[in-house]
């Protein structure tokens, strides 16, 4: 798994992706930062994460599209089936990956809030939830964009479809206002991400929305490694 | 050593693989030998595990492919027909992420460096793998397949799109291989697979058609010798004295050469030397040979024949299925 997730950092970081991803990153949440809390001299984050959920549907199908989708293209799967190395390992060393790079970019915050130190004491407890709320929603998006990845040989079509259901999962509350049948309106309350997020943005440590995100999570990277295998099968 | 038995793979209704069954001994270097589309590659990935077979088995020295892949995979190099190289890494950094995803256990820094030497990458270590000619590329696909010292080897059509002097280096490093390895490895080129195998498995829709050694196999399709010649004199005399030798089973004039000239082809049987009876034969009726040559088939023409009958026999049955 190390060498996977070694291999994984370093094409990000040889190639232009990491770099770009990371200003893009850098520059809506510095933007929002700039917006919502100098201008407005606010101590809280609150909305600054909530903004950020729109950057990160465009972002991570980015940061995840070559995961499977490249691999397959230049048939360097060969390579990773056929090493003594399990379905899970690769699926886990490419997920990690992916997260690494999306943590980094997500240490901005921290540098944040140390500039808001300069101005009041912020409320570390609350600005460590956020940072947690925002690393779990990353993890739950990258698991279903490595999942996306797989499904496919392009990595455009990895993009566009990861960008297409993000934005899905982020209009939830749009869709479920106008399902007229109830039980299918409350099922899709239930897996808004929107929902359990904000409440990290509030600072707010609920362990339902931990196990959601994480849930969701682990059944992509396990639906992942379930198409791997089926392909062999196949 | 390696130990394929009733591999049968669909896709669909279509049998890719039918039912093959063979043995790989330790240290051999087995050709396998097909047209394009044979099912060399389904048969290869589903002894390396990168496909399951639709039933069959698959012992590498001892343990079973499916049940037990880990131990299976180690112990196998697997160069597929594209080598699986990552385009943006230098030779070095993949060969190192290759170390390291096989859980080699030898020591890093020299093993890798005499990979390379022995595959003579050593002075490319440093380029990029986009950079890289594609014989080049095959060698860096090479050296990760050495990665580890596995005692079986699986080549997929390691020769294709390489210049002919990059052929016969791949062919020298093959065989040098064999000496520590055991080797499988496909081709559609038979000279190749000729120069370099021990043993032959000829493949054809999925079915092995043939299983010999090299040098038997032309004979082992035929069953006797030919001889052609080239005599001069009367046709009905030189056909007749030739008749008369005991293991001629046939003799047949194939064209005229010139005047009073001609060429023929004298079948016989296998086991016996017949050319000095010849020699005797022509001699006695005053017909001086002017060329003899072992007539035997060329591994083309055994192939083309082995593969044609199989299409042969198969549109035979195609009104029964």
């Amino acid at each position: 798994m190390s060498a996977i997730l070694k291999r994984e950092l370093s094409s990000y970081f040889n190639s232009a992706i990491a770099y770009v991803v990371m200003a893009v990153y850098f520059f809506f949440s510095g933007y929002f930062f700039y917006i919502i809390c100098i201008q407005n001299n606010s101590a809280s984050l609150s909305y600054v994460y909530s903004n950020m959920f729109v950057i990160l549907l465009f972002i991570i199908p980015i940061i995840t599209m070559k995961t499977f989708a490249e691999e397959k293209r230049q048939k360097t799967d060969q390579a990773l089936l056929t090493a003594p190395a399990s379905l899970t390992e690769i699926v886990f060393g490419k997920f990690l990956g992916a997260f690494v790079l999306y943590a980094i970019c997500c240490c901005i915050f921290l540098v944040y809030s140390v500039v808001i130190s300069f101005f009041t004491t912020p409320d570390w407890a609350v600005i460590l939830c956020t940072f947690l709320g925002i690393l779990l929603l990353g993890a739950a998006l990258i698991a279903i964009n490595v999942f996306i990845s797989v499904l496919t040989e392009s990595v455009i079509i990895a993009a566009v479809a990861g960008m297409g259901v993000g934005l899905v999962i982020y209009m939830m509350s749009t869709f479920t206002s106008v399902i007229p049948v109830d039980w299918i309106a409350t099922v899709l309350d239930k897996i808004d991400f929107v929902n359990y997020y904000t409440n990290f943005t509030y600072g707010l440590l609920n362990v339902t929305d931990i196990v959601f995100f994480l849930s969701v999570t682990g059944l992509f990277l396990f639906f992942t490694v379930r198409v791997l295998e089926k392909r062999r099968w196949s | 050593m390696v130990e394929v038995k009733d591999l049968t793979k669909c896709y669909g209704n279509i049998k890719a693989v039918d039912n093959i069954s063979f043995t790989v001994e330790t240290g051999e270097v087995l050709g396998f030998l097909g047209p394009n589309g044979a099912g060399k590659s389904t048969t290869m990935n589903m002894i390396t595990g990168y496909i399951s077979s639709t039933s069959g088995t698959v012992t590498v020295d001892g343990s079973e492919i499916l049940e037990d892949p880990k131990n299976t995979k180690a112990k196998i190099g697997y160069l597929p027909e594209i080598p699986p190289l990552y385009i943006d890494m230098t030779v070095r950094k993949y060969l190192e992420f290759m170390f390291d995803l096989k859980k080699v256990k030898l020591p890093k820094k020299e093993h890798i460096d005499e990979v390379m030497r022995l595959v003579r990458i050593t002075e490319q270590a440093d380029r990029i793998v986009i950079d890289l000619s594609k014989g080049y590329r095959q060698r860096v696909g090479f050296a990760q397949a050495l990665l580890g010292n596995p005692p079986v080897l699986i080549l997929d059509e390691p020769t294709v799109g390489l210049d002919p002097k990059q052929i016969i280096e791949i062919r020298k490093l093959i065989k040098s291989l064999g000496k520590k390895h055991t080797v499988i490895f496909s081709s559609h080129v038979l000279s190749e697979i000729s120069a370099t195998c021990d043993r032959i498995i000829v493949i054809s829709e999925g079915k092995i058609v043939a299983d010999a050694k090299t040098d038997e196999l032309s004979t082992s399709v035929s069953g006797e010798h030919k001889l052609a010649l080239e005599v001069e004199g009367a046709s009905s005399d030189i056909i007749s004295a030739i008749k008369k030798i005991p293991a001629v089973m046939r003799v047949s004039k194939q064209r005229d050469t010139g005047e009073n000239k001609a060429k023929y082809m004298v079948d016989y049987e296998t086991d016996v030397d017949v050319r000095r009876d010849v020699f005797n034969a022509m001699a006695r009726v005053g017909c001086p040979i002017l060329d003899m040559k072992s007539g035997d088939k060329t591994l083309e023409d055994m192939f083309l024949e082995l593969t044609a009958t199989d299409q042969r026999s198969k549109s035979g049955n195609g009104g029964a299925m």
